[in-house]
């Protein structure tokens, strides 16, 4: 298990220390910053849902391995704490325990444990839950606390929509977009973290802050966060130019929404992203195409996290056609 | 005699354990996935099918000696689809609300492979007591696997288990099991529970 | 269980036409018999949404129903008049009315209202809205039809409160509120129309 990552393409591998623990370690911390911003804007709730998260994560992890897989429980790779993290950052600050506790459940048992567990599993488990969850309690996962009005307040807080959410339903309402930008925080507030959403989609700025010191480590490469941004940016302005009152300007369609963390955080997790560079780019391009249209034209309003499930049942198929040259052998352009 | 007693009463369980055709077979998905949103529903539409399953088995194992091979499916097919359209207006009289709940699914029976299967694999080649008790056995064991389902994805969705309210939940339920990606949940872990047992039952004998 | 038969063009045929004209005959008698416990479970759901959105009639509103045009033109969007009368006075109007603006496309409405424009009671007739959002219109499964009985839309603005009106929408299913209260309006609109003299004592 603890050198199971070294098999794979990616650049990391040069760094022979590496091991599950050290890159997972190295995720937490590169995602501490947006986390403590969060509770900063949301107060008491982001804390109990925070913790909640991971530690149930991390003893669903410990149970079924136990007990179930009767095997000796891995939780100090720390791939359940960071499942648990990541889970609690795409969920509203406000919502009930038990609600977590059936999310981490689904993420670690069905997202990940039914697989075989870490390494094995062909979905991000943490989105396997966020996905179950915002389709099984719909009204809970879509009501979202308002930064900075609340902060003493776990289930009562002040809730309202987020920004892809007023855009969404004023379109819907047959609304103008310039209209409807008076009603949602500017670009410069947006990439700040000061609107409604969840706690992982505040703050372009430390996520993107996160995504360099991950870089940096060589824990991800650049292919798959710029790849997404890129499409997103490119798709999102195509349209923009066709329809400016339609469709919302590129710059929004980048800091709105989970389009950050999940580029950077969600669609960068090794066991469920392509191996080879080529197949990154291709993942990342689909990914930030999915996101568009059903930003756009889906019955949501925000796209990431199905965008990055699809496109993770595409990985096993894009690995097989686009495979990296073996080092030593084949054809060297020269 | 007590042999043939004991044949017949094989015949019968092994559609309802060995040869499960939810289970074990992976037969008839389509139904099986789109009408276990409540056990009502999933015990209506078992029953539907067994009911086809029983009388077209029992039609076939009377008239597959006087049929000509090469015109034997049409015939088959026509059974069964005078039977499945006889369940569909009699529950379109007589039950309205759960015809409406399986809507679609009642005509689709036609197509459903586990009929045609025991059909062509079973009925056509037996007596008509036998084929008649493994149309009982497959239908029965088809009935029970969409119950459960549907037990299962009611009470796990709504907190009801047959309508009546468990008090699972205070308000809403856990919409998805009710939804389509919750029944291809709920059923692969029905499979692999049911392979468990098979494998526990077996390794015990 | 040897096969008696071979397969030639004649034998082949004649079974065939055999099995064929058997089902058929068989399904022939089955359709008589239900032909009648059918219509009358069709009829039944009507019947059903009418006496919850009318007060207590003795006529028969379907055999008096009227069909009249919508805003929008073509067969697909005409409204449909049931009139409730109890000892030939008219006590009520039920319209069938319709959306297209719900979460998921089309749905109709029944919705009864009294001679001088109150709502008696509303109920959606197919809807299907997303569960657990859009569906809660369902009076089965919220209270959200129940904010409209007794309401005359002459003073009750049919607009969900962010709109500035006077409905309080589902939660999280703003738009489907928005959708129940396009089709009452398009309801109380040709209601207003509406002869009313035209429906006593017929």
């Amino acid at each position: 298990m603890e050198n199971k990552f070294l098999v794979s393409y990616s650049p990391h591998i040069h760094n022979t220390s590496a091991s599950i623990q050290r890159i997972m370690l190295d995720v937490i911390l590169a995602l501490l910053p947006a986390v403590i911003f969060s509770f900063y804007l949301f107060g008491i709730g982001a804390v109990i849902v925070t913790v909640v998260s991971v530690a149930s994560a991390v003893l669903w992890e410990w149970l079924i391995a136990k007990f179930l897989m009767k095997r000796k429980p891995q939780i100090w790779d720390l791939s359940a704490a960071l499942t648990g993290l990541l889970l609690a950052m795409n969920v509203p600050s406000n919502l009930p325990i038990w609600m977590i506790l059936v999310g981490t459940l689904i993420a670690i048992g069905v997202g990940k444990m039914s697989f075989g567990g870490l390494g094995q599993n062909i979905f991000n488990p943490a989105l396997v839950g966020r996905v179950f969850m915002l389709i099984s309690f719909p009204v809970a996962m879509t009501s979202w606390p308002m930064p900075l009005k609340s902060r003493m307040h776990y289930l009562d807080a002040v809730t309202g929509a987020t920004p892809l959410g007023v855009i969404k339903e004023g379109v819907k309402n047959g609304e103008k977009i310039s209209q409807l930008m008076h009603n949602i925080p500017s670009h410069m507030q947006m990439f700040l973290g000061i609107m409604g959403g969840s706690m992982g989609e505040m703050a372009a700025l430390l996520l993107i802050l996160g995504g360099i010191y991950l870089l940096l480590r060589h824990v991800i490469t650049w292919h798959i966060p710029i790849s997404i941004l890129t499409t997103v940016f490119v798709f999102g302005g195509i349209l923009w130019l066709i329809n400016p009152e339609r469709y919302p300007d590129p710059v929004f369609q980048l800091l709105a929404g989970g389009v950050m963390l999940g580029s950077i955080f969600m669609a960068t997790d090794y066991v469920s992203s392509p191996m080879s560079p080529a197949g990154k780019l291709i993942y990342g391009v689909s990914i930030g195409l999915i996101i568009i249209i059903i930003r756009e034209w889906g019955a949501y309003p925000e796209g990431v996290s199905f965008a990055i499930l699809i496109m993770n049942g595409f990985v096993p198929l894009i690995d097989k056609y686009v495979k990296p040259r073996v080092f030593g052998t084949g054809k060297s352009k020269k | 005699m007590a042999e043939k007693k004991n044949k017949r009463l094989d015949i019968l369980l092994n559609g309802i354990i060995k040869e499960n055709p939810t289970f074990v077979m992976i037969l008839g998905m389509c139904p099986t996935l789109g009408t276990t949103t409540s056990a009502i529903n999933g015990l209506g539409m078992g029953i539907a099918t067994l009911f086809v399953l029983t009388m077209s088995n029992l039609v076939i194992s009377l008239i597959a000696p006087y049929i000509p091979s090469k015109v034997r499916i049409p015939s088959f097919i026509v059974v069964i689809a005078a039977f499945v359209t006889l369940v569909d207006l009699t529950m379109h009289a007589y039950a309205p609300e759960l015809y409406k709940a399986l809507g679609i699914f009642i005509p689709l029976i036609v197509v459903n492979c586990i009929i045609l299967a025991r059909a062509e694999a079973f009925a056509s080649k037996n007596g008509v007591i036998d084929s008649i008790l493994d149309g009982l056995g497959v239908g029965l064991g088809f009935t029970l696997s969409l119950t459960v389902l549907g037990a299962v994805r009611e009470f796990l969705g709504a907190g009801t288990i047959f309508g009546i309210n468990l008090h699972l939940y205070h308000s809403d339920g856990t919409l998805v099991f009710i939804l389509a990606p919750g029944g291809f949940l709920v059923l692969a872990y029905l499979i692999a529970l049911g392979q468990k047992l098979k494998k526990r039952i077996y390794e015990n004998n | 269980m040897e096969n008696k038969v071979k397969s030639t063009l004649v034998s082949m045929t004649l079974t065939l036409f055999i099995i064929t004209a058997v089902s058929a005959g068989l399904l022939a008698v089955v359709y008589q018999y239900t032909k009648g416990p059918i219509k009358e479970a069709d009829l039944k759901k009507q019947k059903l949404a009418l006496s919850q959105v009318l007060p207590n009639f003795d006529n028969n509103p379907i055999a008096e129903a009227d069909t009249i045009p919508s805003d929008i033109p073509g067969n697909n969007f005409t409204l449909v008049v049931f009139p409730g009368k109890k000892d030939g006075k008219l006590v009520g109007v039920a319209i069938k009315t319709f959306t297209t603006k719900g979460f998921n496309g089309r749905f109709d409405v029944m919705v009864g209202f009294l001679p001088d424009g109150t709502i008696y009671n509303s109920m959606p007739l197919n809807e299907h809205e997303t569960p657990g959002l859009g569906d809660k219109m369902d009076p089965a499964k919220s209270d959200f039809t129940k904010q409209f009985a007794r309401k005359n839309p002459a003073t009750f603005k049919l607009k969900v409160k962010k709109d500035g009106g006077d409905v309080d929408a589902i939660t999280a299913a703003t738009i489907s509120s928005r959708a129940y209260c396009d089709a009452l309006q398009r309801a109380y609109n040709a209601f207003k129309k509406l002869d009313l003299k035209k429906f006593s004592n017929k």
